[in-house]
């Protein structure tokens, strides 16, 4: 409506405002894209030539992130964390999902609230609950089995994994809890009454409707792990996940390769958001 | 279905959904509660932890400074944001909707680390800002801007900017153009349409989205100690400090519930104070 003729000035006051916006938000993006692929060692300008060496080159002084040793260990302890918190989030959202659309019982508006407390509670103190709760349940297992038996719930990859799926669980339980709401029951009903067993009901046509929602929710899961900073950086052992690793260095100060690492993970995560955003198109989530 | 089976599977589905929860999330906090309250030393109930805190001076001082300091800086981003939600739902054509969508969502696909890692590169004394203004000769040496306020400040709206934008869409959204347009031909003019309209119209928006940029804020840590450095004193750093450089398990906690019960109380009071339903505006 503001389309029309008669309000050039707050039309104009709008567009200006919007490229300001867009300024604002993508400019960042763009410089250090730019600087990630500038030949000066300096991290900044002026443009010295463009160069790949950030992204690939062994020589001293000016290794690049692929040849990286810490840098690619970390890239692999990320992704294998992502991995693994992917799949719990995506198994338990599926669980949730048939346990409060599927059940009705004393206590679930409760749950479904107490569900929902790992979003709002601020990472840095849900990060140190688990690490003090942990160290409690490790020191006692050392104490009964022997020492070391409580290793896996020290600092480290377990630790992590178990302290991202806190949280990361309860946005995949809204996210397939929301398309399984929009599924018929009687879909499955005519699969039983044509003989399927319940099991086979659910597994050939509910889980196969749910999938989109599950893929959407993998994705959604794997970003939030690899990108997760609060509650990771409590729980994380010597073997950093890439964002502890690159806050560990910026506290040294900014080199070009951290620059080719974000452009890395600009492109990488950009990738997924797009695919989990044409997933979840038809499910309105939050 | 028979209804001991039925039994049964919400049985099976309850198991997975209680270890995740109880073990992951009620426990952990019921244990932080408990540290909160013990002596390091002795392990005998005390209540010094939050004593330490109330009559540390500087204790207390940072954790007024981030709770204010959160308040502005929601404040600042409901100011950004407003118009943002205001051109994407009802003024923009298609193509500048979808890039202002586009603008808002694609810094949130970037984790906050690099988030606030491009704000260093353009920030520090070496960096882009400084770089430009020397150019074009405003400034004649490098100027250090990282470890301001106004710095931090950028940082944290830039990082909940869409936290902030969305609901607020979500809200206007519902809101009929032809309303609009009545209160024009009724004589209104924009400021007027904007305060008996369409704010009013967009407050459940307003009031999710500030809950939420509150609690980040509240929250945050890597923003605050990237762009703040030393100067960012904020309340999640001394946690972190009790926790891992002092091994304080007890003081840390005492610090981590008071975070998080301040959180839900001050989010409480403004829902009560304002008369919004949360569950309403969900």
């Amino acid at each position: 409506m503001f389309r029309q003729k008669g309000f050039s000035l707050s039309k104009f006051l709008f567009y200006t405002y919007a490229v300001l916006v867009l300024f604002f938000t993508l400019g960042p993006l763009v410089i250090v894209t730019i600087l990630a692929f500038n030949n000066n060692p300096s991290a900044s300008f002026p443009w010295q030539g463009f160069t790949l060496d950030w992204f690939k080159s062994s020589t001293p002084g000016r290794v690049g992130l692929f040849d990286d040793a810490r840098m690619m260990n970390a890239i692999g302890v990320s992704i294998k964390v992502a991995i693994v918190v992917t799949l719990i989030s995506v198994a338990l959202g599926v669980n949730n999902a048939f346990l409060f659309v599927r059940h009705k019982f004393r206590g679930q508006g409760a749950l479904y609230l107490l569900m929902l407390g790992p979003l709002v509670v601020p990472g840095v103190v849900l990060g140190t609950s688990i690490l003090a709760f942990s160290y409690g349940i490790a020191n006692g297992l050392d104490k009964i089995f022997g020492a070391g038996a409580g290793t896996f719930l020290r600092p480290g990859f377990w630790l992590v994994v178990l302290g991202q799926v806190s949280f990361v669980a309860t946005t995949t339980t809204l996210v397939i809890t929301a398309r399984l709401k929009r599924f018929d029951p009687s879909l499955e009903e005519a699969a039983m009454d044509l003989g399927a067993s319940r099991s086979q009901a659910v597994r050939l046509i509910t889980i196969p409707f749910l999938m989109p929602a599950m893929i959407g929710a993998g994705i959604i899961a794997f970003l939030f792990s690899f990108e997760n900073f609060n509650t990771t950086y409590f729980l994380s052992g010597p073997d950093p996940t890439v964002p502890i690793l690159l806050y560990s260095r910026l506290r040294f100060g900014i080199t070009p390769e951290i620059n080719a690492v974000s452009v890395l993970l600009m492109v990488v995560t950009g990738i997924l958001g797009f695919i989990s955003f044409a997933f979840q198109k038809e499910d309105n989530v939050a | 279905m028979s209804a001991s089976a039925r039994r049964r599977g919400l049985w099976l589905l309850l198991l997975p959904m209680l270890l995740w929860i109880g073990l992951l999330f009620v426990l952990p906090h019921l244990k932080l509660f408990y540290l909160s309250f013990v002596d390091r030393r002795s392990g005998s109930f005390t209540l010094a932890n939050y004593l330490y805190f109330f009559q540390s001076p500087l204790y207390r001082k940072i954790f007024v400074r981030t709770a204010v300091f959160s308040v502005l800086v929601t404040l600042l981003t409901l100011f950004v944001s407003f118009p943002i939600a205001f051109i994407i739902t009802k003024v923009a054509g298609k193509r500048l909707k979808a890039m202002l969508l586009l603008a808002v969502i694609l810094p949130y696909w970037v984790s906050e680390l690099i988030q606030a890692f491009t704000w260093m590169v353009i920030f520090r004394e070496s960096g882009v800002l400084s770089y430009v203004l020397q150019k074009i000769g405003l400034i004649n040496h490098p100027i250090e801007f990282l470890y301001h306020d106004a710095t931090i400040a950028v940082g944290l709206l830039y990082t909940s900017l869409l936290f902030m934008t969305i609901p607020i869409m979500n809200s206007l959204d519902t809101l009929d153009n032809s309303l609009i347009e009545a209160a024009y031909d009724l004589g209104g003019d924009f400021w007027s349409t904007m305060r008996e309209i369409v704010i009013p119209h967009a407050a459940p928006g307003i009031m999710v989205g500030s809950i939420m940029v509150f609690m980040l804020n509240l929250g945050n840590y890597v923003t605050v100690t990237l762009l703040g450095g030393k100067n960012s004193l904020w309340f999640t750093e001394i946690i972190y400090n009790q926790f891992i450089v002092r091994f304080n398990q007890n003081l840390g906690s005492a610090f981590s519930v008071i975070l998080l019960t301040f959180s839900v109380v001050f989010v409480w009071i403004v829902l009560k104070i304002t008369k919004q339903d949360l569950s309403e505006a969900m």
